[in-house]
């Protein structure tokens, strides 16, 4: 405001000399400087407040003659205190790990139970398995046991579903021995149902829906990013270091199950070379992406290499599940051996810690916690992971852990003159502007939920061809043939996470993306 | 734990029941998310921290770029009123008498507009039992900049009506609407009142026409209260008015000139130069006149991220070539008018700024953004040059615009559709 009215009492002289008679000609240069100038002023702006959007991306300097490189320029880095400083990983003190069905995508609430509790199991043991999709006739998708030892329980939410099976581990892990199998030599089907009887099926995720992929659908493709670019993110290499050959065997797995291609996302933002064990992975195709969040996501991959089209399917792993997958062909045994980075403001020292799938979050955050503050746990990044407390696990397919404060306080004007410095990917805040991060964080929603009004906001958040905001109205509205011509089975809700973050109206994006994509599959 | 700030704990105390009295409630709900955030927080699933910008900070920001506008418009009123009376014609001078008049002119139509609007917006809410959406904020502001300064206070109460109720609250609120409220506020006064919208008169304040005679209008008791103020201080007075116009006086806007006779027309009368046009200090609307401040008010809206430029640089790229054509064509006098010139006159630049870029009521795709912009330039010289009735045409370009958008949209959405289902 202050400014404003500078500039009403800058132009007045201005306007002064040019009423004191001068011609046609002083009046069309003061208008022009009039439009010039705050024309240069905002493309100014734009430079330096954008920076990287405006400006032609830099090829870097370790990429391979002639490889692919995909720069996108939407999205947003979400630069947030407590990032993990050190490469080095520690081994967690973690006692307790659950599998947890909900984290499947489309598991039946109450699922086939094949232990109970008292029931000792190594790791590898099935647990249970989900009796929905499969025929009689068909092998079933077993989920097993992460570590070994005793179930001390098996944890039902609402309506009786099951939540959590729960295992207390043994000193030594004791491991079951898996079938032998020539993967030179097997067919595909022996292939598929050698990786549901051994568990193995359920660290596959298919395109759409995010579910288990079906033992009937041959994927198109595979594709696996390793990289991520979400908000406190582990770094990739840290995780593959010590088990590159495991990956590389993951791959050649992976390579077996597809007609299509193994494709492999590879960071080429030019801050840090990637591993080796990406960049020189044999039998894939590698893509090179630079760019800020969500460029590091499969799914935006996915678009730029080989769209996803209506009725395909293509699989999708996270670079520990390849690892678990190299693994099993490769040590006969189901290793759910995962290095997990604990982050957030809360935690007192950020780091690497190694553990296995679904850990206890108490015991992996123990002595390691910021207990002054009201804290929210996550099992993911803040944008797209999920609220736990102390006694809840990690999640199937999570490898971070984010503690950040609870944000639930009253602001005075804090729609108007904020108290508190918070991100924003808005350049609305002379603050923000200032100061790029990284910042504190809270679970606050800095206003409240309101309907759709601002437009291209989600747009600009999501580097694919995509009319996010009008998909999501398709949605809301369950036009299902809209929905599927604007490319809803392209999304997860990892990839609209940060629209939601964004988001002035403060809609709940990704809840909404899973009801449109659980019409899509009722539908098919 | 920290203590409560005082304020806090007095809003919480004085909280009213929300069942027995929800209209009370819905007003004290607006307060106090006025006076402080809520203390929501994010769900566990779903996104876990939220972006620091609300609707609140959007809205509020839009009415901060118009306080420029607000403020010459205020002083313009009064120096169009004295210069048409040939007293003070200079611009500084009688500075006082033109502030004090502007601001008795301009401060009920404020009020008023936002006392129906909100009272409106505050009923509704309550009846539907969900908090006050910030549209109104906005609306508001803009409804009293887009009317002439003497509109009589029943007429913009009941356009305001018309406009938020049947414009808005019946298709579902702030968000739903298909036409932008302010400008179906202004639609309503333009048809169903046109005598106080239209014409010579209209534009400046405090002139009536006495048989064929114009002479300035008696200063009430208001002004005689200010006089009072004046006198103590030395300076000049408003007197009890009623004098007679000047000789030179033209009660029509350049536009209404140009649209008769050209821009030959325009620039004969001395004090439509081009820079005055510029400047804003000419007979109009009483937010449109000032170029520049209404750019500055946009340029703030770019800056901030609040406004579309694609909507902005498209609308003037429309114009302009539409302008353009008509100087080809040259069938009348006013199609002859140079297209630059074409700015200097009426409202473009306001509905560029603060009318087309509703969110909202505009096209929500990009590229759809490119073509509404546009097409509302095309439209809106077209009907402006064309039109015998009324020389300009932003307000209808827009409003015929809004309810062209989800047509566009559509089409954008269907080209999207196409290019993904389509085989490689």
């Amino acid at each position: 405001m202050l400014s404003l009215t500078a500039l009403f009492f800058l132009a007045m002289p201005l306007y002064a000399a040019a009423d004191g008679g001068v011609g046609v000609k002083q009046v069309i240069t003061i208008a022009t400087i009039a439009l010039a100038v705050p024309a240069v002023l905002g493309l100014v702006w734009r430079v330096v407040a954008k920076g990287k959007s405006v400006l032609p991306v830099k090829r870097p300097a370790y990429l391979p003659q002639g490889a692919p490189f995909i720069a996108l320029k939407k999205g947003y880095d979400l630069a947030l205190l407590g990032g993990v400083e050190s490469d080095e990983v520690e081994e967690a003190q973690v006692n307790t790990f659950a599998v947890q069905p909900p984290d499947i995508v489309g598991m039946s609430p109450i699922p086939k139970m094949l232990v109970e509790v008292g029931d000792v199991v190594k790791a590898g043991d099935p647990l249970f398995f989900d009796k929905r999709f499969y025929r009689a006739d068909e092998p079933k998708l077993m989920y097993v046991a992460p570590v070994s030892g005793e179930v001390i329980a098996i944890n039902r939410g609402e309506k009786r579903a099951i939540v959590e099976v729960v295992i207390l581990k043994d000193k030594q892990i004791q491991y079951r021995e898996m079938p032998q199998i020539d993967l030179e030599k097997a067919s595909r089907e022996e292939l598929y149902t050698y990786l549901h009887q051994t568990g193995a099926w359920s660290l596959i995720r298919q395109r759409p829906y995010n579910t288990p992929a079906h033992i009937m659908d041959v994927p198109r493709d595979i594709f696996v990013s390793t990289f991520s670019t979400a908000p406190l993110a582990p770094d990739q290499s840290v995780l593959v270091r010590g088990r590159e050959e495991l990956f590389q065997k993951g791959l050649d797995a992976l390579a077996k199950m597809t007609d299509g291609k193994v494709y492999l996302g590879l960071d080429g933002r030019g801050l840090k070379q990637p591993s080796p064990a990406f960049s020189e992975a044999r039998g894939v195709e590698k893509y090179w992406f630079s760019g800020p969040h969500p460029a590091g996501n499969v799914g935006v991959q996915i678009h730029h290499i080989a769209r996803l089209k209506a009725h395909e399917q293509v699989w999708t792993l996270g670079v520990q599940e390849v690892i678990s997958l190299g693994a099993l062909f490769a040590e006969r045994r189901y290793m759910a051996e995962r290095v997990v980075a604990v982050t957030g403001e809360l935690v007192k020292k950020p780091r690497y810690v190694r553990t296995y799938q679904g850990a206890n979050l108490g015991e992996l955050l123990k002595d390691n916690l910021d207990t002054e503050k009201k804290a929210r746990i996550i099992s993911g990044d803040v944008l797209s992971g999920r609220g736990k407390s102390t006694d809840g696990f990690l999640g199937f397919y999570d490898e971070q852990v984010t503690v950040i404060e609870e944000g639930d306080y009253y602001e005075l004007f804090g729609w108007l003159l904020p108290s508190k410095l918070r991100p924003t990917v808005s350049q609305a805040y002379l603050r923000n502007w200032l100061n790029k991060g990284p910042y504190y964080v809270d679970t606050n929603t800095h206003g409240e939920r309101r309907a759709f009004v601002m437009t291209g906001q989600y747009e600009a958040m999501l580097p694919m061809k995509m009319l996010v905001q009008p998909l999501f109205k398709a949605i809301v509205v369950n036009d299902y043939d809209e929905m599927e011509g604007l490319g809803v089975f392209e999304l997860v809700e990892e990839d609209v996470a940060l629209c939601e973050f964004a988001c002035t109206s403060k809609q709940p994006l990704q809840k909404i993306l899973r009801r449109g994509l659980d019409m899509m599959r009722e539908q098919s | 734990m920290k203590k409560e700030p005082k304020l806090l704990r007095f809003l919480k105390r004085i909280e009213p029941d929300k069942k027995k009295r929800p209209l009370l409630h819905t007003f004290y709900d607006g307060m106090f998310t006025f006076f402080f955030t809520p203390n929501e927080v994010t769900a566990l699933q779903g996104v876990q921290i939220r972006d620091r910008i609300d609707l609140k900070r959007t809205m509020i920001f839009v009415v901060l770029a118009l306080q420029l506008s607000y403020l010459l418009g205020t002083y313009n009123i009064g120096h169009q009123h004295f210069a048409a009376l040939g007293q003070y014609t200079g611009l500084w001078e009688g500075w006082h008498l033109k502030l004090v008049y502007g601001l008795i002119k301009l401060v009920p139509l404020f009020v008023v507009s936002y006392a129906v609007g909100l009272g409106i917006e505050f009923f509704m809410a309550s009846r539907k039992g969900h908090s006050i959406a910030e549209g109104y904020l906005v609306t508001g502001a803009l409804i009293p900049l887009i009317m002439p300064p003497d509109l009589p206070l029943w007429i913009l109460a009941l356009s305001i009506v018309f406009a938020v109720w049947i414009g808005k609250e019946a298709f579902g609120g702030t968000g739903m609407n298909v036409f932008n409220i302010a400008l179906l506020a202004r639609a309503f006064v333009f048809f169903a009142y046109p005598q106080s919208i239209s014409g010579d008169e209209v534009w400046i304040s405090g002139i009536e026409k006495v048989g064929m005679a114009y002479q300035g209008m008696e200063y009430g008791w208001i002004y005689h209260l200010f006089d009072g103020l004046f006198r103590s201080l030395g300076w000049a007075e408003f007197g009890s008015g009623g004098q007679a116009v000047a000789d030179a006086f033209t009660g029509a806007t350049p536009l209404a000139l140009a649209a008769k006779g050209g821009w030959e027309a325009v620039t004969q009368v001395p004090h439509y130069s081009l820079s005055h046009m510029w400047w804003g200090f000419i007979p109009g609307s009483i937010g449109e006149t000032s170029k520049p401040l209404i750019l500055a008010g946009a340029l703030f809206l770019l800056v901030t991220g609040i406004a579309n430029w694609r909507i902005m640089v498209s609308m003037f790229l429309g114009a302009a070539f539409m302008g353009w054509i008509f100087n080809l064509w040259g069938a009348t006098p006013f199609m002859q008018v140079p297209w630059q010139y074409q700015f200097f006159m009426g409202g473009f630049f306001f509905a560029m700024a603060f009318m087309a870029t509703d969110p909202v009521t505009a096209a929500a795709t990009n590229t759809g953004k490119w073509v509404y912009g546009f097409l509302i330039g095309i439209l809106g010289m077209f009907i402006r040059v064309v039109n015998v009735a009324y020389p300009e045409g932003w307000m209808l370009a827009i409003l015929f615009m809004n309810a062209a958008a989800p047509l566009i949209d559509h089409l954008v959405k269907r080209s999207n559709i196409r290019w993904r289902t389509q085989k490689a």
